[in-house]
C-alpha cells in the first residue's frame, strides 16, 4: 500500500463518518423543528415519531417538552432547553446536550403545548425509558405501567417484551402487558384469563388490588378466576405479613437486646439496680457524635468506618465512666439494693445535665455510613441495611459477651462472684475488682449498644431515658443472672409488640405488653429462666 | 372514740408537729383575709397557693413513707396514685365548667368537642356530682393499689422487683392518658377550670380555702399514719419491713399488712392529687412520669425514712429548692437534683431528721475510739 493510498483512504473515511454524523443530526434536527412548529395535530405526529426514532437525546428533549422548558432562540432558531438560575435561564442545546450559555426568559419563544399533548408526551417518554440502555430504568418504567395501565402503552409493551434478553424485566414487562390486558375492553377473554394467572405470579399488594378489581367483572369466567386468584393471593400475603412483623419484631428485639444486655450483667450478676443504665448507651451515642464530627473536619474519606472507629471509643468512654461510678458510689452501697437505685437515678440526672450542658438540648445528628442505608426485597419483606446490621451487631456482641464469661478468667471470677461472693473472696478472688471490672463491662456493653442506638433513634440528652424501663423489663422477663433468658425475653417481646400493633397501635401495644409483663411477675418472680440454687435471698 | 384512738396513738413530738401544721394552715389565711394587701404582715394568695402545693407533695411523701420507711416496700409509681386523684378531680372541675367552655357545648369539654366525641364516655357519668366525684378519688386509686398489691403480695414479688413493676405500671398508665382515644384529654390533660363547689377557683377566697384544706389534710394524714405506726399493727408493719420471711414463720400474714398498708397509701396520695389539682389549675399525662415517682422517693429520703416528721419536711424543701433554682439557676437544677440523690444516700441515710442522731453517734464512736 502506497502512503497516497491510505492518506486517500482516510479522507474517505472521515468524509463518511462526517456524512454519516450530519445525516443523523439532521434527522434529529428536523424531528426537534418539527416538535415547534405547526398545529397541535402536526406536533402530536412529530412527538411519537421523536419517540419511536430510538434517539438517546428524545427522553430529555420530550421530558423538557412537557414541562414546559423546551424554547427557541429567535436569533438562531436554536431549539434549547432552559433551566432557571436566578432570574436567568441556564440553556442546553436540546440536540446535543452541551451548554448553550444564558438567556433572560424574555429573549426566548417557549414551545407550547396543550393537555392532550401532555398526555401523548407521558406515553412517550414511558415507551421511550421502555428501550433504555440501562436495565434499571427498564424496570422501573415496567413497574410504573403495570401500575398505570393505560391501554395506549400496549403496543409499546410487547415491543419492549420482545426485544428484551434479561428475564426477570421480561418477567416485568409479561406483568405490565397482563395487567394493561385485565384492564382494557377490547382484549378477548382467553388473553384475560391469561393475564389473571400471569398477575397472580406477581404476588404483591399492587397484584392483589387488580385482581380484587377484576373480580368484579360481569363475565362469570374471569370472576371466578380472578377471585379464586385474589383468594390464594391474599393467604401468600398473610404470610408475608406475618413474616415482615416477626422480621420487625426481631428488629426491635435487637434493639431491646442490645440495651438491655448491659444491664443483665450489672443487674443479674451483680444485684445492682443501675437506672443510670440508660444514660451510659446515651454516652455511647454522643461519643459516635463526636466522632463523625472529628472524623468530617479532619478526614472525611475515613466517613464510612466512622461507626467502627466510634464502637472501641463508646466502649471505653461508657466503661471507664461505669468503672468510675462503681468505685465512688455504688461500693458504698452493696447490700442496699433501693439505695443503689436512687443514687444511680441520681447520676442519670447529673449526666444527662452535663450532656444538655456541653452539646446543648437539642438532637444530634448522626449520618448513616453508605453501607448502612438503603434497603432490599427478600420476597414481600423490606429489609432495612441499617436494621440488618443492628441486627447482627446485636447477636455479636451476646455472643462474644457470652465467650467473656465462659472462656476468659475475667468471666470465671465474675460467675464465681455471683455465685458465692463470700467462698469467691476466701478463695483468693479479689471481689471489690471484680467487681468493678464488671459495672464496667455492663457500662461498656451500653455505649456499644449507644453507637448503634445512633441510627435509629434521636441523639439528645434524654436518649437514654426512653430505653431504661424496656430494659428492665426485658431482664425481669427473661430471668435474672442469665443471658440466655435475656436474648430470649428481648426477641418475644420485640415480636410480640409488633405483632400487637396493627390490632391495637402502637401505643395501646406498648401497654398491652407491660401489663402482660406486670401479671407475669406475679406468675413467675424470678421470669421465664431463674437461677436456681440457694442465692435466693 | 375514733379520734381518741387517733391522739392518744400519737407521740408527744409528733402531736408538736401536728399542732405546727395546722397553725401554718390557719396563721396564713386569717393573714392574707384580714390584712389589707399593702401591709407587711400580709401574704399574697400566689403564696398561698404556692405552699399549698409544697403541703400536697408533703401528703405524697408521707404516703410514700408509710408503705416505704415503714413497710419496706420501695414503690416507684405513687406518683401514678396522685394523678389518678388529681384526674378524678380534674373530671369534676372539668364538668363545672359547663357551656364556658370555647366551645360553649353543655355536656362534653371542650378537647371532646375537638376531638369529636359526639357523647360523654360511660366513665364520666356522674363527675359532674361532687358527692360523685369525692369518693372517686379514694376509690380509684384504692382500687389499682388493691389490684396490684393483691397479686404482688401473694406472689410475693418483693425488693426491686416490686419497684420495677410499679414503675412499669406508672409508665404504662402515662402511656394510656397520652393517648387521646382514651377520653381523658391526651397530651393535653384537663385546664381551664372554673369552679370548685360552686366557688370560682382563681378567686382568692377559694385559694385561701384549699391551702386552707391541704393543711388539714395534711394534719389529718400525720395523725393517722402517727396511730397506725404507733399500734402493734405498727410493730408488726416495721417487723414485716426488717424480716419479713421470720414474721412469715411466725405465722403472721404478711400479704394482708402490706395490702392493708399500700392501699391505704394509694387512697392518701389520690386525696393529695386531688386537691393539688385545684391549686395548679392543670393535670395532665405528665403527671405519671416515672421520674415524678421517683422524686416523691427522694424527698422521703432527703427528710427522713421511717419518721413521720421527715417527708414533710424533705417535700418542702426539696421543692422549695426546686421552686428557687429552677427560677433562679436553670442549669443547675438537675444537677443539684442528682447530687442530692447520691448525697443522701451515701451520707444522710437517716435523712435531715436523724441528722442530730447521726452526728451524736459519730461523735460518741470517735469519743470511743480516741482513748485507745
Amino acid at each position: 500500500m502506497t502512503p497516497s493510498r491510505v492518506l486517500t483512504g482516510m479522507v474517505s473515511l472521515i468524509t463518511a463518518l462526517a456524512l454519516a454524523g450530519a445525516a443523523v443530526a439532521g434527522d434529529l434536527g428536523t424531528l426537534v423543528v418539527n416538535l415547534t412548529t405547526g398545529g397541535f395535530g402536526d406536533r402530536e405526529t412529530a412527538i411519537n415519531a421523536l419517540a419511536a426514532s430510538g434517539e438517546p437525546r428524545a427522553a430529555p428533549i420530550l421530558e423538557a417538552l412537557g414541562a414546559g422548558r423546551l424554547y427557541v432562540r429567535p436569533a438562531d432558531k436554536a431549539v434549547v432547553i432552559g433551566k432557571a438560575q436566578g432570574n436567568q435561564l441556564d440553556l442546553t442545546d436540546a440536540l446535543t446536550g452541551k451548554p448553550a450559555g444564558t438567556a433572560s426568559e424574555d429573549a426566548l419563544q417557549r414551545v407550547r403545548i396543550n393537555n392532550r399533548l401532555r398526555g401523548v408526551i407521558d406515553d412517550a417518554v414511558g415507551s421511550l425509558t421502555l428501550l433504555s440502555p440501562d436495565p434499571r430504568m427498564r424496570r422501573s418504567a415496567a413497574d410504573s405501567l403495570f401500575k398505570q395501565r393505560s391501554p395506549s402503552a400496549l403496543p409499546a409493551v410487547e415491543h419492549a417484551l420482545a426485544a428484551e434478553k434479561d428475564a426477570g424485566i421480561k418477567r416485568a414487562f409479561a406483568e405490565a402487558r397482563a395487567s394493561i390486558i385485565l384492564a382494557s375492553n377490547d382484549a378477548s377473554k382467553a388473553q384475560k384469563l391469561e393475564a389473571i394467572s400471569v398477575i397472580r405470579g406477581r404476588g404483591d399488594r399492587d397484584a392483589m388490588g387488580f385482581l380484587q378489581a377484576a373480580a368484579s367483572s360481569s363475565d362469570a369466567d374471569i370472576k371466578a378466576a380472578a377471585t379464586a386468584a385474589a383468594g390464594s393471593l391474599n393467604q401468600t400475603l398473610a404470610v408475608w405479613e406475618a413474616a415482615q412483623n416477626v422480621w420487625y419484631g426481631i428488629s426491635l428485639g435487637s434493639v431491646l437486646l442490645l440495651a438491655a444486655i448491659g444491664l443483665a450483667i450489672t443487674f443479674g450478676t451483680m444485684g445492682v439496680i443501675n437506672m443510670a443504665h440508660g444514660e451510659m448507651v446515651m454516652l455511647g451515642a454522643y461519643t459516635t457524635f463526636v466522632v463523625q464530627q472529628v472524623i468530617l473536619a479532619y478526614a472525611p474519606g475515613l466517613f464510612d468506618a466512622s461507626i467502627v472507629i466510634a464502637l472501641p471509643l463508646a466502649f471505653l468512654v461508657a466503661g471507664v465512666i461505669g468503672v468510675l461510678i462503681e468505685r465512688s458510689v455504688i461500693r458504698f452501697l452493696y447490700g442496699r439494693p433501693l439505695d443503689t437505685l436512687l443514687a444511680t437515678w441520681g447520676l442519670s440526672l447529673v449526666l444527662q445535665q452535663a450532656v444538655r450542658t456541653i452539646f446543648g438540648p437539642t438532637n444530634r445528628e448522626v449520618r448513616a455510613p453508605s453501607w448502612m442505608s438503603g434497603s432490599f426485597l427478600v420476597g414481600q419483606i423490606d429489609v432495612t441495611y441499617g436494621r440488618l446490621w443492628i441486627v447482627v451487631f446485636a447477636l455479636l456482641v451476646f455472643a462474644v459477651l457470652i465467650l467473656v464469661l465462659r472462656k476468659t478468667p475475667l468471666g470465671l471470677h465474675m460467675r464465681a462472684v455471683t455465685q458465692n461472693r463470700p467462698m469467691a473472696a476466701a478463695m483468693g478472688i479479689r471481689t471489690p475488682r471484680v467487681d468493678a471490672l464488671t459495672f464496667g463491662l455492663g457500662s461498656g456493653i451500653a455505649g456499644l449498644a449507644g453507637v448503634a442506638l445512633s441510627q435509629i433513634d434521636n441523639v439528645s440528652p434524654n436518649l437514654g431515658q426512653g430505653y431504661i424501663i424496656d430494659s428492665f423489663m426485658v431482664v425481669v422477663f427473661g430471668g435474672v443472672g442469665n443471658l440466655f433468658g435475656t436474648l430470649l425475653g428481648a426477641t418475644a417481646l420485640g415480636i410480640a409488640n409488633k405483632f400487637l400493633e396493627p390490632y391495637a397501635g402502637a401505643v395501646l401495644g406498648k401497654i398491652l405488653v407491660l401489663v402482660f409483663i406486670i401479671l407475669f411477675i406475679q406468675r413467675r418472680p424470678r421470669g421465664m429462666f431463674a437461677l436456681k440454687g440457694r442465692a435466693v435471698e | 372514740m375514733i379520734t381518741r384512738f387517733l391522739w392518744q396513738g400519737v407521740d408527744r413530738k409528733l402531736r408538736w408537729f401536728i399542732a405546727l401544721v395546722l397553725a401554718a394552715g390557719i396563721v396564713p389565711v386569717l393573714l392574707n383575709l384580714f390584712t389589707p394587701p399593702g401591709s407587711a404582715l400580709h401574704v399574697p394568695a400566689w403564696a398561698l397557693q404556692l405552699v399549698g402545693k409544697y403541703l400536697c407533695y408533703a401528703a405524697l411523701a408521707l404516703a410514700v413513707d408509710l408503705v416505704w420507711g415503714y413497710c419496706g416496700i420501695l414503690t416507684l409509681g405513687h406518683a401514678a396514685f396522685f394523678a389518678l386523684g388529681g384526674y378524678c378531680m380534674g373530671m369534676y372541675l372539668m364538668r363545672q365548667i359547663g357551656s364556658r367552655g370555647v366551645y360553649g357545648n353543655p355536656i362534653l369539654p371542650d378537647f371532646m368537642v375537638f376531638l369529636n366525641y359526639k357523647e360523654l364516655p360511660w366513665f364520666w357519668r356522674g363527675f359532674d356530682h361532687f358527692w360523685f366525684a369525692a369518693p372517686m378519688i379514694v376509690i380509684v386509686p384504692s382500687v389499682l393499689a388493691l389490684a396490684l398489691g393483691w397479686f404482688a403480695f401473694r406472689s410475693r414479688v418483693t425488693g426491686v422487683y416490686l419497684s420495677i413493676i410499679t414503675q412499669a405500671m406508672t409508665f404504662a398508665l402515662m402511656l394510656a392518658f397520652f393517648r387521646n382515644d382514651t377520653g381523658l384529654g391526651g397530651n393535653n390533660g384537663m385546664t381551664d377550670f372554673k369552679d370548685i363547689l360552686g366557688f370560682p377557683v382563681q378567686a382568692d377566697g377559694t385559694r385561701a380555702a384549699l391551702y386552707l384544706a391541704s393543711a388539714l389534710m395534711l394534719a389529718l394524714f400525720l395523725l393517722i399514719a402517727g396511730a397506725i405506726v404507733g399500734s402493734r399493727f405498727g410493730k408488726a408493719l416495721t417487723a414485716v419491713r426488717d424480716a419479713e420471711s421470720r414474721m412469715r414463720f411466725l405465722g403472721y400474714r404478711v400479704e394482708g399488712y402490706k395490702l392493708f398498708v399500700f392501699v391505704l397509701s394509694a387512697a392518701m396520695a389520690g386525696i393529695a392529687g386531688a386537691l393539688y389539682v385545684p391549686q395548679v389549675g392543670i393535670i395532665n399525662p405528665s403527671e405519671f412520669a416515672p421520674g415524678n415517682s421517683i422524686e416523691a422517693v427522694l424527698w422521703v429520703a432527703v427528710g427522713g425514712r421511717g419518721t413521720l416528721i421527715g417527708p414533710v419536711i424533705g417535700a418542702v424543701l426539696v421543692n422549695w429548692a426546686k421552686t428557687y433554682l429552677t427560677g433562679a439557676l436553670p442549669e443547675v437544677w438537675l444537677f443539684a437534683l442528682g447530687g442530692l440523690f447520691i448525697a443522701v444516700t451515701l451520707f444522710l441515710p437517716r435523712g435531715v431528721v436523724g441528722l442530730w442522731a447521726q452526728l451524736k453517734a459519730g461523735r460518741e464512736r470517735s469519743r470511743r475510739v480516741a482513748p485507745a
